[in-house]
């Protein structure tokens, strides 16, 4: 990365200092809500009259899949609002192109930004994990960078369409019926070989089931490689498509 | 030349800056001063036509032009959340100047642009005037050595306006280039050792504003307007008493060098308006001259 892209990534920074209190809280609370409810509450009632393939706990299976979920919303977030403003309404990246920095540098700095913000809350997200019982292997500690994939693998493609959009109904939408069914139905919170054959086709292709498979292999310390390698090129394929898309769409936007 | 598909923005727009002055753009909105402007500043290629700043290319030198010039958008991209002080550094940071400078810097500019006593307030509750110095201060971070200010005064009141002629003007006193663009022709008086005047991304004609009202236009101009309806044959009035006669809607102007010989004149020929008025050429009258329009519309 260009040590340009370094400096957008700053300005960010600077913008999160502001709120990292809060956030930090929430970053904190809501694995712990959700675990409490699903991984505490739902799992008693699922480890009594349902077998888990591998015979684990509700806890181990849903743990990785929050997190790999969590990990996809805070990045869509991350590059919906925050990109469609810094192209029109604090215009923050017309700001930074009046200076050295070029589009690519825009791009990157802030993407770079949305995978630190990632790289925190998942950390934070799998001590909680490992604090509440959901992580049986040392392996769990690469659950960080893949989960952080994961959400690359959503906030480029998700830049690219907002440097695109002209306005803030799409994110909605794409939140409504793209990211909710995903979280629901990517094998998070039950495999997808309970869902109808059709779905479980749709549900493969998701780069969500495949973070989520992946997450889960590591927390459960049982990682079948070759398997795992196709999970990791699915995201790294996705991070990298989006990215390309972004610096096209980036560049239509702000180079007039 | 820069095209936007069909609509040709800016069309063989031909100027060389010197260092040290303070050259205009003068014109109504869509003319091409804005996107002249970007294409100066590096952030719009050129369509068509060969663009030196510097002496550089900005297709291939863009980073290093930029870095030697100081913007001020139209809109201001300030960051409404941070305060005063800290849009100063961070913008300092985007041109990769160390974090232990920028302190000092960003209060040295802080009291030129008299902003000092609001150094840790957010911008948001900034007045217009204030932020735009703001967008000055910032915009000279790094020791630009032209300024690009695009309409650095439009929907500022008088006084604010006044201020920000004051701080651009030692800047000028300073050695600093000016390149600005506006439609206020009191702006450009002020400011503009040069101007061109463009419309329909043409230059209509260049020079200084002295020299461009002595070329296009009289030395005074009277202005008359009429309660019940101008007379019909105002050729007939104004024979041999003015040298042109433009026609607005809501008032005419005459053309002449001696507005009072003029008025008095007419008064003997039984011409009665409402109201006479007689004042000296300003660029307005120039503009009217080369483009048959007024600049604000």
């Amino acid at each position: 990365m260009s040590t340009l892209a370094l400096r957008p990534f700053e300005y960010f920074f600077a913008q999160y200092r502001r709120v990292w209190r809060g956030s930090a809280v929430t970053s904190v609370v809501t694995p712990v809500v959700y675990l409490l409810a699903l991984g505490v509450g739902l799992g008693v009632f699922v480890d009594r009259s349902a077998e888990l393939p591998g015979g684990i706990s509700y806890l181990e299976f849903v743990a990785p899949g929050l997190l790999a979920g969590t990990m996809m919303q805070i990045a869509t977030f991350e590059s919906s609002w925050p990109v469609l403003s810094a192209i029109k309404w604090d215009r923050q990246y017309l700001a930074m192109l009046a200076t050295p920095l070029r589009v690519g540098d825009v791009l990157l700095g802030h993407q770079a930004w949305v995978a630190a913000r990632l790289t925190m809350i998942a950390t934070i997200y799998l001590v909680v994990i490992t604090a509440f019982g959901g992580v049986s292997s040392p392996l769990a500690i690469l659950a960080i960078p893949v989960a952080v994939l994961v959400g690359v693998a959503f906030s480029a493609p998700i830049a690219a369409w907002a440097a695109h959009t002209e306005t803030e109904v799409s994110f909605v939408a794409i939140f409504r019926f793209v990211i909710l069914p995903m979280f629901l139905f990517s094998g998070t919170f039950f495999p997808i070989s309970s869902l109808p054959s059709a779905l479980e086709v749709l549900a493969h292709l998701t780069p969500l089931w495949h973070g989520v498979s992946l997450c889960r292999q590591l927390t459960l310390g049982e990682v079948e490689l070759w398997n795992a390698l196709g999970h990791l090129v699915y995201l790294v394929s996705f991070a990298a498509v989006g990215l390309a898309l972004a610096r096209y769409t980036y560049r239509k936007r702000l180079v007039l | 030349m820069k095209r936007f598909g069909e609509l040709v923005a800016v069309d063989g727009v031909d100027f060389d800056l010197q260092r040290g002055e303070a050259f205009g753009f003068l014109g109504p909105n869509g003319a091409g001063k804005t996107s002249t402007m970007r294409m100066i500043g590096c952030v719009s290629p050129v369509t068509d036509g060969t663009l030196r700043v510097f002496g550089l290319d900005p297709g291939r030198d863009g980073v290093k032009i930029r870095g030697r010039l100081g913007v001020v958008p139209q809109l201001d991209t300030l960051d409404m959340e941070l305060t005063v002080r800290e849009n100063i550094i961070i913008y300092g940071r985007y041109f990769g100047l160390p974090r232990r400078a920028l302190g000092a810097r960003a209060d040295e500019l802080l009291d030129f642009v008299q902003l000092t006593e609001r150094a840790n307030d957010k911008v948001e509750p900034l007045s217009g005037g204030m932020k735009r110095r703001l967008t000055i201060a910032r915009s000279l971070v790094n020791d630009p050595e032209v300024m690009l200010l695009d309409e650095p005064t439009t929907g500022l009141d008088p006084q604010a306006r006044h201020v920000v002629w004051d701080r651009l003007y030692r800047l000028k006193q300073s050695g600093v280039t000016l390149v600005l663009t506006t439609h206020y022709m009191d702006e450009a008086e002020q400011l503009c050792d040069r101007l061109v005047v463009m419309d329909k991304g043409k230059i209509a004609a260049e020079g200084s504003p002295r020299e461009l009202i002595e070329r296009y236009s009289t030395r005074e101009v009277i202005e008359l307007r009429f309660e019940n309806g101008r007379p019909d044959d105002f050729g007939y009035w104004t024979e041999g008493l003015v040298s042109r006669v433009e026609s607005l809607p809501d008032r005419v102007l005459l053309y002449t060098d001696d507005g009072d010989a003029a008025a008095h004149g007419l008064h003997e020929r039984g011409l009665v308006p409402e109201s006479v008025l007689v004042r000296r050429s300003t660029l307005e009258d120039v503009f009217l001259h080369l483009t048959g329009r007024s600049l604000i519309e």
